[in-house]
């Protein structure tokens, strides 16, 4: 295969799409369930990303093999500390408040993990080459070329969203995150603290965009304290695509946007950029509730 | 076993409750009829603790409840079934009555209680793996009584359930409650339909505008003249 269309753009396009996926589903579970559009969701991943750095950079001080295994967990763990915390010290307070405040002062948490971060000496707001945390290992299928790289990126990401999937699915505190989205007051007399599954939804929300940190200082190795911005823009959007709220459906449009920019870019690179955002008016004006969201309204 | 002391409660500047006081024994079915903006609701609210007391007391079996948190009291014991069903729409069947469990750990316990459900309503057990938004009026209904016994409750507060059935459902409904009440559940039952709650009650408290305006026992408050005309359309 040859041309635009190749077997190396799908590569590229579902490893790009995978981490955006990660991201996205943290937008949707705190979106689901708080009616919250955690704009400081992005730094998150931004966090994620830093924290695997500094891991990998001590593993590789001390002249042992970085362990990517490791360097996630802690990345999942910064991830979710950091989402646990904004949601207690910034976002609990105003949770009966007009929504307008917590949506200003999610961009306000954002604003302030970004600079806070640059101005940290250890951080600063230059760019820094992410380190190999493993030796790089070329596939070629085709004429397209994998990395050791994307497998270990995409396989990451595939495992954490069946994970998740599972615990939405079939556990009890999923099962309370999905009644949580449809009626709190009955929720709240089923004896369900409801303030307990919202720090597990950003908990959960956190980590998934701390691993996505790690994937994209993996694979795309360079890191600065504003990288979040972008991804967690287009994340965002794949989020409103899928039909906010709904998880399968932020995954469908993280792929969709990863897909869209990949090739828009093989396309133009000019333009590139723009298609993803073109699909999403299109597709709003049609199904303004997203691609897989809830036909009806917001039950008062 | 809930004893009700001076409770007022407000939206705003508007007082929903001006200060009522009442009590419910262990064992009764006692009932809370009135119109419609009478504060009976608001009541069912405050005692699970989705609203809060501007003053006044709650006690359950001698502990204070007043202004606890919603789930404290659930564990408690205080069970309510919403007006309006209020089950989850998007949740199965069997969902719906697991998170009704909430508060219970042993999954043998939770199962048991899931079989005393279905005993109770086959119809449930036939669609437990359908989505509750599905189901009809009458078999939400079900689902919202089923979902209330799932969790380790003495005292039940009913809002309204026969709101919106077929007179046949409303039999059935009633029928319900009164098993319930025969197998120990002590029931507090808040009711526009007054004809049918005072069949079933041993007490009733009349509720205007915020404030209790007549009580004593069931029978003689149906067969009060001025509650047969303003309540019971005789």
């Amino acid at each position: 295969m040859s041309g635009i269309f190749n077997f190396q753009q799908v590569i590229n396009s579902i490893q790009l799409g995978s981490i955006y996926a990660l991201i996205a589903i943290g937008y949707t579970l705190v979106y689901g369930i708080v009616k919250l559009v955690n704009f400081a969701h992005g730094d998150f991943y931004m966090l994620g990303a830093y924290v695997a750095y500094f891991t990998a950079m001590f593993e590789i001080s001390r002249k042992d093999q970085p362990n990517v295994i490791i360097i996630l967990l802690i990345s999942m763990s910064t991830g979710a500390l950091v989402a646990f915390l904004s949601n207690r010290i910034a976002y609990r307070p105003l949770r009966y408040k007009p929504r307008l405040s917590a949506l200003i002062t999610a961009i306000g948490v954002s604003l302030f993990l970004e600079y806070t971060s640059s101005a940290m000496p250890f951080i600063g707001p230059s760019f820094r080459p992410f380190p190999d945390v493993i030796q790089t290992k070329q596939f070629h299928i085709g004429g397209a070329v994998l990395t050791n790289y994307q497998i270990i990126n995409v396989a990451i990401a595939v495992t954490l969203m069946v994970v998740l999937t599972y615990i939405i699915k079939y556990t009890r505190v999923g099962m309370a995150m999905r009644a949580s989205s449809q009626d709190k007051d009955a929720l709240k007399l089923m004896g369900v603290n409801l303030e307990k599954i919202i720090d597990f939804t950003f908990i959960i929300g956190g980590s998934l965009a701390g691993a996505a940190g790690l994937l994209a200082g993996i694979t795309y190795p360079r890191i600065n304290p504003y990288m979040g911005i972008i991804p967690g823009l287009k994340a965002f959007i794949a989020a409103v695509l899928g039909g906010i709220g709904n998880v399968t459906g932020a995954m469908l449009g993280a792929f969709i946007i990863g897909f869209a920019e990949t090739f828009g870019y093989a396309i133009n690179s000019v333009i590139g950029e723009g298609i993803a955002y073109a699909i999403l008016i299109i597709v709003l004006i049609f199904l303004p509730q997203g691609l897989l969201g809830k036909k009806t309204g917001e039950k008062v | 076993m809930l004893k009700v002391n001076d409770l007022e409660v407000s939206y705003g500047a508007i007082k929903a409750l001006k200060g009522i006081t009442f009590e419910v024994k262990s064992g009764e079915i006692v009932t809370l009829i009135g119109a419609n903006g009478a504060g009976k609701s608001t009541t069912l609210r405050t005692i699970s603790g989705l609203l809060k007391a501007k003053r006044g007391q709650i006690f359950y079996k001698g502990d204070e409840i007043t202004n606890r948190e919603p789930n404290e009291i659930v564990a408690m014991g205080i069970v309510q079934i919403p007006e309006g069903r209020r089950t989850f729409p998007d949740l199965t069947v069997r969902e719906n009555l697991e998170l009704g469990a909430w508060t219970i750990k042993s999954r043998k316990v939770i199962n048991d209680k899931l079989e005393g459900v279905y005993e109770l309503f086959p119809r449930l057990k036939e669609r437990r793996g359908q989505l509750a938004g599905t189901l009809s009026g009458g078999e939400q209904q079900m689902l919202a009584v089923g979902r209330a016994l799932m969790a380790e409750a003495n005292l039940v507060l009913l809002d309204e359930p026969s709101m919106g059935l077929a007179p046949v459902l409303v039999d059935e409904i009633f029928e319900v409650i009164e098993r319930i009440n025969k197998e120990g559940r002590t029931i507090l039952l808040v009711e526009q339909n007054a004809e049918m709650a005072l069949q079933i009650a041993n007490y009733a408290y009349v509720l205007e505008v915020g404030n209790i305006v007549f009580e004593g026992e069931a029978k003689t408050v149906a067969q009060d003249p001025k509650i047969k005309a303003a309540y019971l359309g005789a």
